[in-house]
Parts: C-alpha cells; structure tokens; sequence
C-alpha cells in the first residue's frame, strides 16, 4: 500500500480527466459520482498507507518513493555534487495527518458539493477544478521536497483562483466594487507576492545545500553548524513570506476575505480546511531548519499571534455570515503560526487538524443557510432559524463550541496546546495576545450563532416562509464533521488533565517527524501551571460567550448602543483598518504611475524608435523613386554621368 | 600614320554616338548610335594594337563585332515586337515602367 502513495494524489486526476472531456455531456449524477468516487478512493487508500506506516518501527516510519528524475541541476552545495531534483513523495507521520485531513473532509465536502452546486450551471467544472485542487493539495502534502511541494503549492493556487472565480459574471462586493472575477484575480495576485519569496528562499537552499530534499536539507542543516546561522535566518524569513500569501497571515491577508466569492463548499475545502493550512505545513515540514533559526522563530510568532488578533477584530463586525468565518480562519490561521513561532509544531499541526474540522462544518453549515434562504448572506437580515433547519443549527453550534474553545470539543484541546506551549516557551506575550484573540474568537463566534439562529427572522416574510433544511446530501457531511468537532481533540489530551497518564497519541504520532525547540523548558513546569491556564483561557472563552449573549441576546439594541459608544473603534474595524485603501494608495498607485510611466516609455520612446526607422526608409523611398521616369533617355543620361563620374575619380586618383 | 588622330576619331563618334542615344527618340536611331559607340571603341582598339605593335586587342575587336551583330538581332526583335504592340517606336511614348 505504501508503495502506491504517489496515487493517493493521481487518482482525483482521473476525475479531472474524465470529468473535464465528458462532464458537459453526462448527467449531473454521474459528474457528481466520478467526482466524490475519485476523492474516497483516495481516502481509503491513504488510510491503508497511514495504517501500513503505523505498523512500521517508530523511528522507521518514513516512506519515500520517487516517479523518477525531474531536473538535473547541475552541481551545486557546497562540495559541488551533482543535483537531481525528483518528482518524490513520501509518507511520514505528518503528512500521513495531513492527507486524512485533506482526503477525508475533502470527500465529504464533495458529497456536500453534489446538493450545494445542484442548481448552479457549471456543475461539471465545478468538480473537474475541485478534483484537480484534491490533486495539487495531496502533491504538495506528500512530495518529499520543496520542489514537488511547490508544484502542489501553485496547483492549488491556480485552483483557488479559478474556483474564487467559479462565478465569474457576477458581482461580489459592494463597498470595494470587486466582481468574483476581480476577487480570483485578487488571490492570484497577493499569492504571488509571497510566492516570490517563497523560490527566493527555495534557490538560497538549492545554491547552498545542493538539495531540496526534506531529509536532506535537515541533514544539511543540522551538519553545517552555526557558521550558516543568518542564511538559516534569512532562508527562514523568506519561506514564511511564501506562507503568509498562502495561509493568509498579515500583510497579505487581504486577498483571503474577498476569497469567500467562490461557491460555499469551495471557501469550506480550500479557504479553510486544506490550502490556507500549506503555509503552517510547510513551517512544520521545515522545522528542522526554524529551529535552528530562532529569529525567524520570533518573526512567526509574531505575525501569527497579531495576525490572531487583528484579524479577530475585524470579524466581530463582519455582517456578511461567510466574511466572518473568513476572518475566523485568518485569525485561526494566526493562532497555527503562533505555535509553530513558540517551537509547538505538534500543537500547530493539532490545530490544524481540528480547525480543518470545526472550520469545515461552519462554513459548510453557513452553505446550508444560505442555500435554504436563496441565497441571503447578511446575518443583521437573518435570525430564528433555530427551528427551521435544527441540524444545521446543532452542528453549527458544535462546531461554534469547538472553535470558542469549550471543553470537551476538539478546539479546546488544541488551542490550550497552543497557549500553553506559547506560555511555557517563555513568550508571555504572545500568551497574552493570543488569550485575548480567544475571547474575540468566543465573541464573534457567539454573535454569528445568536444573530443566526436565535431571536426573530429580520429578513423579508417571503424569505423565511420557504426557508428549509438542506437535503440529505448537505446534513450528512454535516453531521459527520460535527461529530469529528466533538471527538476530534481526544486524540490529543495533554498529560495534566489525565492524572499523569500519557494519552497524548496525536504527540507521539508525530514526534519522529518533527523538530522540537523546547522540551525541555515544557517539562520543567508543572502540571498545576498547566491546570492554571486552562482554566484560565476557558473563563476567558466564557466571558466572551456571556459578552456576546448579553450585547446580541438579552437586550434589544443593545449591539447598536454598544458600537455607537465606541464609534471611532467600531468604524475602524467596519471599514477593516482601511487596508485595502492603505495598499492602494501606498502600493498600487504608485506601481500604476510607474506602470504608466513604462507604458509611455514603450509607446513612445521604443516604438517610437521603431516607427521612426519605417518612416525615415518610406521617406527615403519615395524621394529615390523619382529618379525612376520611365524615360530611356534619362537613365541613359544618368548612366553617362556615372561613367564621367567615374572616370573624373580614376583621373583624380 | 599618328595613332593620336585615330583615337580622335573613335573619340569623336563615340560622342556622337551619346549624343545620337540621348538626343534622338526612334528607337531604330538609338541602336545605330550604339552601334556607332561600339565602332568607335573598336576603332580605338585598333589604334592601340597598332602603336603597341601586337594583335591581342585586334582579338578584342572580333568579339565586339559579333557582340554588335548579336544585339542588332536582339535589339531590332525587340523594336519589332514593340512596334507590333504600341505601333510607334518613339521612346518617349514608352514610359510606362517608372513609380
């Protein structure tokens, strides 16, 4: 089974293949079954590989297999070897985690897919590109190193923008003017900026280490010692600006909350769950070299851990139901990151993982209202459909609990292992951000909910009169998520809440794959301290659910005193910090003047040039042709004259 | 006798010879003045051998003639045919190939 892993991510090719030739002319059943088959067959198998990889010695678990040479660099490294780039895969326990991640909620959010996208045209190319996103996830997951990742990496950007701009004709944002095709191209845009960094760091590693392979510049890493320590900085720094424009992380999270004008299950699957979650997979799959760069360390946590609460900010305002889970994600994303800064990369990836989870159901659930209510995303026109559609409303609550941090869901687990690493590191600050980042994160979280599902309908009669629980295909994935929402954090209970007994599988299972900064400061506290904080950031999360239950809940107008109290904070973030105007008037409008400038230099100056040598030969022309009478005598004449010419010449001479 | 007055005269006609090609428009006219240039080169030729004492450029006079016979040929044709087609051998009728 493990030799076949480069087919957990070919197999979904097949339904693109299939898919993409004849979609147009098979039934939507049918493109919808090739499309959820592909991705189960890719399921099961990587559970087969997971569970063949887990049967392997602890430190023999890493399987790599390579569908042969890709690029023959020539030499490079330090001894000047040759360098061969393969197109490898490999299987280790972390992307082991990640490709049930990717597979699993990928397949039910293509089931889902099947009844959310039932009335949309383009039903068939909705699931060639999501089948072809499935592929480009699963490769860069599992290739063995930086390179074929890359390869995914783009994949999944290509796909992102093309499903962002799945309804391309259609407007999207009212206050920036953006269509759903200026959003695509936003993503694109922003995630090249990154991407850009991202081969910057990529060459310094290839020049210097004479490899890409994961293991290898690891090796590399751990053998050059101290004299490679501001490279190792530097290498580091450029490869978090790559996962910044993937993963959303400030300053380039813009492009992140205009995502959400893709089709639902799309904002669910690769704005949530799986691609924004590239950028902390690949801090984790280089942890080798982080922590031997601990600037580059501090840079992460810092990013993550004010990514955390700003983004935070802006979502307690968001009215649109699919902006505030974009926030959400932006500032959970920032939470992954503050981890992996503070050296807890199992705590980071045990985050994403549940994230993947409770992320997926919300959004998911977000699809289920607004496709019972035709298409209505503002939540201020929204409430009471509690009872109209009770499971997306029990599932929705499950993964809200989740997210706030409310034990025993799985968000609690992970976020305190997030905490709790910042704070043993010694990072008290970034402790301290992140704390309150979670009371927001309850706030928001709750606000969503009540105005949602509770209180009374605030939309027009017509609208909540046919509002109705989405069919079977839409509540099933549902309820499947909701339960991993519930029960997917026990895999990783830490030690203090279990007597001293160790139930931390989720820790062992990924300890032979990932470096580790600080055991031993984490070993040095105490189960009590542990105890502490938990108890700490769970009275925090509380307080922010009373918050919002007494502000959204309890009185009547109260959220409107609340903001007009505090106009000025409230139209900060309303209007989102105006970064969106900050970079255009900082950035673009600059980039154009210069644009402009260069467009004129090439208009005028280089064509110009061009032009001139076409006119300056026409002129010349029609001055000579004159000579060209057609008189016999004439060019007699001429011809004598040349002769004398000529002949004075020689004379001369 | 003096091989200067010789070259004189190929000097002479061959003048009168350009003066014939540019002046005149028959195109018959124009041929016979080549003629006459291609005479008056010959003439020279003979001039020269004759002071140098050797035949070489006597050989050279041959190849002029024939030359001169093949292009009456050629050049009469040619006369003819346009005669044919504009019904006149003025030249300065037959202008067309210009801008």
């Amino acid at each position: 089974m493990l030799k076949l892993i480069p087919w957990i991510a070919i197999l979904p090719l097949v339904g693109v293949a299939v898919n993409g030739l004849f979609g147009k002319r098979l039934p939507r059943r049918t493109v919808g079954l090739i499309g959820c088959g592909v991705v189960l067959a890719s399921f099961l198998l990587s559970c087969g590989a997971t569970f063949e990889l887990s049967r392997l010695p602890e430190d023999a678990r890493h399987y790599e297999t390579s569908l042969g040479a890709w690029l023959p660099l020539g030499p490079a490294g330090a001894h000047g070897e040759e360098v061969t780039i393969d197109w490898g895969f490999a299987l280790d326990p972390l992307s082991a985690i990640m490709i049930l991640v990717v597979t699993g909620v990928g397949f039910l959010i293509h089931v889902y897919s099947t009844g959310y996208m039932a009335h949309e045209d383009g039903f068939h190319r909705f699931f060639v590109y999501i089948n072809l996103f499935m592929a480009m996830m699963l490769t860069l997951v599992l290739g063995s190193n930086l390179l074929v990742t890359f390869v995914g990496w783009e994949g999944v950007g290509l796909c992102s923008y093309l499903l962002i701009g799945f309804f391309y004709d259609r407007p999207f944002d009212a206050r920036t003017g953006l269509s759903c095709a200026d959003a695509g191209r936003k993503a694109f845009i922003v995630n090249r900026i990154g991407d850009f960094a991202f081969v910057i760091g990529m060459l310094y590693l290839v020049t210097v280490f004479g490899t890409l392979d994961y293991r290898g510049v690891t090796q590399a890493i751990a053998a050059a010692g101290e004299g490679r320590h501001a490279l190792l900085v530097a290498v580091g720094i450029l490869l978090f600006v790559g996962a910044c424009g993937k993963s959303a992380q400030i300053p380039l999270y813009v492009w992140l909350p205009d995502a959400m004008a893709g089709p639902t299950p799309v904002s669910a699957l690769i704005h949530a769950a799986t691609m924004v979650t590239a950028g902390v997979y690949m801090v984790t799959r280089m942890s080798g070299l982080y922590v031997h760069a601990p600037e580059a360390m501090a840079v992460i946590a810092a990013v993550g851990a004010g990514t955390a609460l700003f983004a935070a900010t802006m979502g307690i305002t968001a009215t649109d139901i699919k902006k505030v889970l974009a926030y959400s994600t932006v500032s959970q994303l920032g939470y992954m990151f503050a981890a992996a800064g503070v050296g807890a990369y199992v705590a980071a990836i045990f985050h994403l993982m549940t994230h993947a989870f409770f992320k997926a159901l919300l959004f998911l659930g977000a699809g289920s209202v607004i496709h019972g209510q035709e298409g209505q995303q503002d939540i201020t026109k929204m409430g009471g459909l509690k009872a109209k559609m009770p499971v997306t409303f029990m599932t929705f609550m499950a993964a809200t609990l989740a997210i706030a941090g409310i034990v025993p869901f799985a968000g609690f687990f992970s976020k305190d292992e997030i905490l709790w690493g910042a704070f043993s590191s010694g990072k008290g600050i970034v402790w301290g951000v992140l704390a309150v980042a979670a009371a927001l994160t309850a706030f928001y979280m709750f606000r969503l909910a009540f105005l949602v599902f509770f209180g009374s309908y605030r939309g027009d009669r017509h609208t909540f009169d046919h509002a109705h629980e989405s069919p079977r295909s839409m509540t099933l994935p549902l309820v499947v998520l909701a339960v991993l929402s519930v029960v997917g954090g026990w895999i990783g209970i830490p030690k203090a809440l279990t007597g001293g007994a160790d139930l931390n599988v989720f820790h062992h299972w990924l300890a032979p794959a990932v470096a580790t900064a600080h055991e031993s400061a984490e070993a040095a506290h105490g189960a009590g301290l542990e105890l502490s904080l938990m108890a700490v950031a769970l009275g925090i999360a509380l307080a922010g659910i009373a918050a919002a239950f007494v502000v959204y809940r309890q009185r009547e107008g109260m959220a409107a005193s609340v903001a007009s109290t505090f106009r000025p904070v409230y139209t900060l973030w309303r209007n989102l910090y105006w970064v969106d105007e900050l970079y255009e008037a900082v950035i673009l409008k600059p980039f154009y003047a210069v644009s402009r400038f260069f467009a004129g230099f090439d208009r005028w100056v280089v064509d110009g040039l061009v032009n001139a040598a076409g006119v300056v030969t026409e002129i010349t022309g029609q001055l000579v042709k004159l000579f060209q009478t057609g008189y016999v005598r004439n060019y007699a004449l001429l011809f004598l004259m040349g002769v004398v010419a000529i002949l004075v010449y020689f004379a001369m001479v | 006798m003096d091989p200067r007055i010789v070259l004189l005269v190929s000097a002479l006609l061959f003048s009168l010879g350009v003066l014939g090609v540019l002046t005149r428009r028959g195109a018959i006219t124009i041929l016979m003045c080549v003629e006459l240039m291609l005479n008056a080169g010959n003439l020279a030729f003979i001039a020269f051998a004759r002071a140098a004492g050797t035949a070489e450029a006597q050989v050279y006079v041959f190849f002029i003639m024939t030359l001169a016979a093949a292009e009456a040929a050629v050049g009469l044709a040619i006369v003819i045919a346009l005669f044919r087609l504009r019904e006149t051998t003025d030249v300065d009728e037959i202008h067309l190939l210009k801008w």
